[in-house]
């Protein structure tokens, strides 16, 4: 078992290694089966000990090498493997197989094909050092590795500026959180002398409620999850970051990385239960990423831009969870999520693939009938994402709902609402991609095609997931057995024993109201959509509120003139003013100085023998005269 | 050689000093003088000699053989400073026609 879980790691270097050096070399149909070939492998053994982490309830402990060892610290370079992290090497290697797979097709015609498939690998390798990493370092360097991936993919098709500036901005972004999570670590390490997870848990679960250092910490680490995960104010990279290619949008800002936020959080569940102030502040932003994030998603025109901003939504609304002290709802949703959101960004792939590259949902419609199978994969998502039973996504959001409305009634409505406009945009999407009319002022440099079967059969499995993933847990009205909650109760058995939260338990009316409530208002949006979207001809032009969501509530403008503006002119100004008046001019008069004063000695040097013969005399005396005087 | 060095203290050590004074200062004022670089040569020669005197001077009147060695030492020195100089000196004949100090301007800024 120690074995399997080093080759977890070992597999997708050798992968990145192998593709990336060999790039040049290597046949561009090899290079998408190598790489898929090695995800497979490490699938194989994520089941393996998946099985055995299941089977043998116990937390396997793997240490390769001490890492960092002088004076009292010593960070080992050390795995571990528990449900938690078990859990998420399903999730990475299963969906990240499939993506792999989806990718052979969709980047079949791409010139770089090669290097596209190692950066996936590399993204693989980082991701599963992060999730297995036994210390906050480790899972430090994971965090960073996945932001290098993600930066390389964004940026992948470098020859367009666009790219780079929307890589650029995801990597800066995320360097704000990750300041904030590295000042997390240094005082985690201050405070508790050790880096290690487990450690840290055990002498933080004999803390005192609310105590100021770990809200410090907690708050840092949270700042660290905002950046990661897209929250508010710092979400603004991850539209942006569908410039790289959709296999990417699907694998890392959707099903992966972006959930990373909330694994840290839900890794250190002890510490922040501990801190009420911080779950609050958690609680807080994400309801308001969720909301502002599915209002935003409304109004967008561009099929991928729609989708991450359903992400950013769907991220608040796991951080809604987590904030409310339900670690392993959370988990539940991101699970789900990660099977339908990537679902949903593949077959909007499958989209932009048959109509050659096309993102605006306004060019397009009537594709129910030219692509059918793109589109059966579609409804699913959309029912699943839309919270319908029995697809995923109900299930997993009754959770997080349940929570809120043990929360508070208040909290309940809001979570409810937020999870409505999932279904406005979903079904948007969906009815003006492939009902409406199709629109007659686009023509496609290609007959409209459906996609190669090695695309389609990924997202066929993605799709079954989507429908099933669900039954693991029925909510408590049906079944008294939390499948879900069970599994992870060993990890979150110590965070959950803390917290003090005083729940109400909802009585069984209730818990029906909130069930088929939000059932009936999702009919009626369904069909309310069907007729706003189909029916009209164009898309009128957004205007007033609607100005406002449309233009993403400004976000970006205002970052722009807050920071980016100033910045820039700063930059400017150091540049021309500093730099080129002050710090040049003072070399240069250096420079020219030495010039100016040589020019004028230089005359000394007369060439005259005599001369230079009474000057020496007459130095000498000088000295002599010195000396006595002094 | 008691004798010898009781015969010098007979005069003096001021008068040795103002008389090496007065050849050093002829040798500067030479030096400067003179365009001629044999000559100036020879006011050179003429200040080490002022020196190596004065040194043997005070040798003699402290009794300390040290000063006569320098003495020594000088004139070994000063002899291989005239072959040198004296080779320069017949280059630039060769060159100039002329050992006049006041030719040799070409090195200047």
């Amino acid at each position: 078992m120690q074995l399997i879980s080093i080759l977890l790691l070992v597999f997708p270097l050798l992968g990145f290694l192998t593709i990336g050096l060999f790039q040049r070399q290597m046949n561009r149909q090899l290079s998408g089966i190598l790489a898929s070939g090695v995800i497979f492998i490490n699938l194989v053994l994520s089941s393996f000990l998946f099985r055995y982490i299941t089977t043998s309830h116990q937390v396997l402990e793997v240490s390769l090498f001490d890492w960092i060892k002088f004076a009292d610290i010593s960070i080992p370079f050390a795995l571990t493997i528990d449900r938690l992290s078990a859990l998420m090497l399903m999730i990475v290697n299963g969906v990240g197989l499939l993506i792999h797979v989806y990718s052979i097709g969709y980047m079949k015609y791409d010139e770089s094909v090669n290097r596209f498939f190692a950066y996936l690998n590399l993204f693989i390798l980082f991701m599963l050092i992060l999730v297995l990493g036994s210390d906050y370092l480790m899972l430090f360097i994971g965090w960073e590795g996945v932001g290098l991936s993600s930066y390389l993919l964004i940026g992948f098709w470098y020859k367009d500026h666009a790219n780079n500036n929307a890589a650029k901005k995801a990597f800066i972004m995320n360097r704000i959180g990750d300041l904030g999570f590295l000042l997390g670590i240094f005082l985690l390490f201050s405070t508790f002398k050790t880096l290690s997870i487990s450690e840290i848990a055990e002498i933080a679960s004999l803390m005192p409620s609310g105590n100021i250092t770990l809200t410090i910490i907690t708050l840092f680490l949270f700042v660290g999850a905002m950046g990661k995960s897209a929250q508010i104010p710092l979400f603004t990279w991850l539209p942006d970051a569908m410039a790289g290619p959709t296999p990417v949008s699907a694998l890392i800002h959707a099903a992966t990385m972006v959930t990373a936020g909330i694994y840290l959080i839900a890794r250190s569940g002890v510490l922040f239960v501990l801190s009420p102030l911080t779950m609050n502040i958690i609680l807080v932003v994400g309801a308001v990423t969720a909301l502002v994030g599915g209002l935003i998603a409304i109004y967008q025109n561009d099929i991928k831009k729609i989708l991450a901003y359903s992400t950013v939504s769907q991220l608040g609304f796991l951080f809604m969870a987590l904030g409310l002290g339900s670690f392993s709802g959370a988990m539940f949703h991101l699970t789900t999520h990660a099977f339908f959101k990537a679902l949903l960004f593949l077959a909007a792939g499958s989209v932009i693939h048959a109509l050659s590259g096309e993102q605006d949902i306004r060019k397009m419609g009537g594709l129910r009938s030219k692509i059918p199978f793109t589109f059966a994969l579609m409804v699913v998502g959309t029912i699943a994402i839309s919270g319908i039973p029995p697809f995923a996504g109900f299930f997993s959001k009754e959770v997080i709902l349940t929570a809120a409305y043990e929360h508070g009634m208040a909290m309940g409505v809001f979570a409810t609402f937020v999870s409505l406009l999932t279904t406005i945009y979903m079904f948007r999407l969906l009815f003006v991609v492939f009902f409406k009319p199709a629109s007659k002022d686009f023509k496609p440099a290609h007959s409209v095609h459906e996609s190669p079967k090695v695309m389609l059969y990924p997202m066929a499995i993605l799709a079954i997931l989507s429908i099933v993933a669900g039954f693991v847990q029925l909510p408590k009205l049906f079944s008294e057995t939390q499948g879900f909650d069970n599994f992870l109760t060993p990890v979150f058995a110590k965070a959950n024993g803390l917290q003090t939260v005083s729940e109400h338990a909802l009585s069984v009316q209730t818990e029906w109201l909130i069930l088929l409530i939000p059932m009936f208002i999702i009919a009626l949006l369904v069909f309310y959509s069907y007729n706003r979207f189909v029916n009209s001809k164009e898309l009128t032009p957004a205007t007033g509120i609607q100005k406002v969501l449309a233009d993403k509530f400004y976000f970006d403008d205002i970052y722009d003139f807050l920071i980016v503006k100033p910045i820039g002119f700063l930059s400017d100004f150091f540049r021309q003013t500093v730099d080129q008046s002050i710090i040049n001019g003072f070399v240069n008069a250096v420079g020219n100085g030495t010039l100016f004063v040589g020019k004028r000695l230089r005359l000394l040097q007369t060439g005259n023998v005599g001369f230079y013969l009474v000057i020496m005399v007459f130095c000498v005396i000088a000295i002599l005269f010195f000396n006595i005087i002094l | 050689m008691e004798n010898s060095i009781a015969q010098l203290q007979v005069i003096p050590l001021q008068y040795y000093i103002l008389f090496c004074s007065a050849l050093f200062s002829i040798g500067v004022i030479g030096v400067l003088a003179k365009r001629n670089a044999l000559v100036i040569f020879m006011s050179v020669e003429l200040m080490l000699n002022s020196a190596n005197l004065l040194l043997a001077a005070f040798s003699a009147y402290r009794n300390d053989p040290a000063g006569q060695i320098f003495v020594f030492f000088i004139m070994v020195v000063a002899a291989a400073e005239v072959a040198i100089g004296l080779a320069l000196l017949v280059v630039v004949y060769r060159s100039t026609h002329s050992i006049d100090i006041y030719k040799l301007d070409r090195l200047k800024w």
